[in-house]
């Protein structure tokens, strides 16, 4: 079923009581040509992907818990493409496009919002490396430009840059295109479009055991729900994905770390923008049901808990309420935690494996949502043409080995 | 916060402690292909369950030691020290 004024009109003329379930929710299989392990945003994207751009639409994908339970829906919605090396620019400006047509590709609004995202310098150091930033980006064609503080103070009128301030705002590195989206709508507006297609969506089956040929390729994967036959098996399993490779006996350059975030009580609109911090160490923004949505910091050491240190919550409360004073007595209604798998680079990983019909990726590490679309597609190329997707090729497994290494350590936006 | 027990200082906070990460890695150094090279650098184990780590102790007594965490539940199961 399509969306369109008329549907909106037409189901709240009955009560909302019609609205089909926007995905199938099939028995699965006894075998498929792709199974994709993981229903998050990257994984679905894949999915969607494969099936409307490469003509794959014997595909399951494969969720041990709810689509988008993972880190999907523990994100801050935050979307960028301001990194610095060629090989990043590339991938995240692809994502970034795909993002500004993906509610009219979809035909599900995923609410993106393009509303600018400041990131400030309050050093010479951080100065420095911003502007370097935004000449790199300007010459690899992606939208950022260099603010004054008084410039940041009329774009972002919430913000303190008063001169005596611990860490004074010296100015900031802007990318209007950026902004955020609907998490939550990401995966299900993928999921819908690839169910339509023809994929099997099936949730509550966990993978426990990848199987392989005497040859070595493999053959499908162990579940909860019995053995599943595949000829190509690609793991998007986000901060579970060591353990997953663990399965076909593959030791990734991965580290899983609980990575928090918080909302505030929901508040009028008084914030229009995306504002990050790396070194008093905030990002903030407004979501649009009126909750200041902030993200802290990781924890020191890998751990699959899906909670973290309350002292990381509160480092990234002291950043908030210096940069934004009117904010002291806001209270803070929840926080959460996510799983993120970081690479030593802090580049991800897209592509083959040493493993034949093996697929990966993963190592999005803290700031895979603004990634999603661009990487769905690149890797749908990759598993379809089993050729890594010219964006994707240098986020080789094998970098590891060559040291190739993409090291945008200083433009992800937490510290590590 | 964890709760670290310093073989040498006894039970600390967390943020007196650095992560040093994995530990019990080997460093080879004869013989050793880029594979092996890579993956001493860079592959970890990364359980889901028992992991076996490095911690410094750097706003104390300075030392290094060796612990076992459960990852799931970030329980510490054992502590000892490095040398």
């Amino acid at each position: 079923m399509e969306f369109s004024a008329l549907t909106l009109l037409s189901n709240a003329l009955s009560g909302h009581r019609k609205w089909e379930r926007q995905w199938r929710s099939p028995e699965p299989k006894r075998a498929y040509d792709v199974v994709i392990v993981g229903g998050g945003g990257h994984g679905l994207a894949t999915a969607y992907y494969l099936a409307a751009k490469h003509g794959v639409t014997n595909v399951a994908v494969l969720e041990k818990g709810w689509l988008g339970g993972g880190n999907t829906g523990r994100n801050t919605t935050i979307i960028r493409s301001n990194y610095l090396f060629d090989e990043s620019a590339a991938l995240y400006n692809h994502a970034l496009k795909l993002w500004g047509g993906l509610a009219q590709e979809l035909n599900y609004n995923i609410m993106f919002s393009p509303r600018g995202v400041l990131m400030l310098a309050h050093t010479v150091h951080d100065v420095q490396s911003a502007q370097r930033h935004v000449h790199a980006n300007r010459i690899n064609g992606v939208d950022n430009q260099w603010l004054s503080a008084a410039e940041c103070k009329a774009f972002c009128p919430p913000l303190n840059v008063s001169p005596t301030a611990r860490y004074p705002v010296l100015g900031g590195a802007l990318q209007r295109s950026g902004g955020t989206a609907r998490h939550d709508a990401v995966a299900w507006g993928y999921a819908r479009g690839a169910s339509a297609r023809g994929v099997d969506i099936v949730e509550q089956t966990a993978v426990t055991g990848i199987r392989r040929a005497a040859s070595g390729e493999v053959t499908g994967v162990e579940t909860s729900r019995g053995f599943i036959g595949a000829k190509k098996v690609a793991v998007v399993a986000a901060g579970h994905t060591s353990v997953v490779m663990d399965m076909a006996g593959l030791r990734m350059p991965l580290e899983s770390f609980p990575l928090q975030a918080l909302v505030s009580e929901p508040v009028k609109p008084v914030f229009p923008c995306v504002v990050m911090s790396n070194t008093v160490h905030a990002y903030i923004s407004q979501s649009d049901k009126g909750e200041l949505v902030i993200g802290a910091g990781t924890d020191q050491y890998p751990s699959y808990s899906q909670t973290g240190g309350i002292h990381q919550l509160q480092h990234a409360l002291e950043a908030i309420v210096e940069l934004f004073p009117m904010f002291g007595r806001m209270r803070m209604l929840r926080s959460w935690g996510g799983i993120v798998d970081t690479t030593p680079d802090r580049s991800p990983i897209i592509g083959k494996t040493p493993v034949k019909g093996l697929y990966v990726n993963c190592g999005w590490g803290t700031g895979g949502f603004k990634a999603t679309p661009g990487s769905g597609d690149v890797f749908a190329h990759t598993v379809a043409h089993d050729e890594p997707h010219p964006i994707a090729a240098p986020f080789s497994l094998e970098r590891f080995t060559t040291g190739e290494l993409i090291d945008e350590a200083a433009a992800a936006a937490v510290a590590h | 916060m964890l709760l670290i027990p310093c073989p040498h200082c006894g039970p600390r906070a967390e943020i007196e402690f650095r992560h040093a990460g994995e530990a019990h890695l080997v460093r080879r150094t004869e013989g050793v292909d880029d594979a092996e090279w890579g993956g001493y650098l860079y592959a970890r184990a990364n359980p889901r369950g028992l992991h076996a780590e490095r911690w410094r102790h750097i706003h104390g007594c300075g030392r290094f030691f060796n612990l076992m965490r459960d990852t799931v539940t970030d329980k510490v199961m054992d502590t000892g020290d490095a040398s």
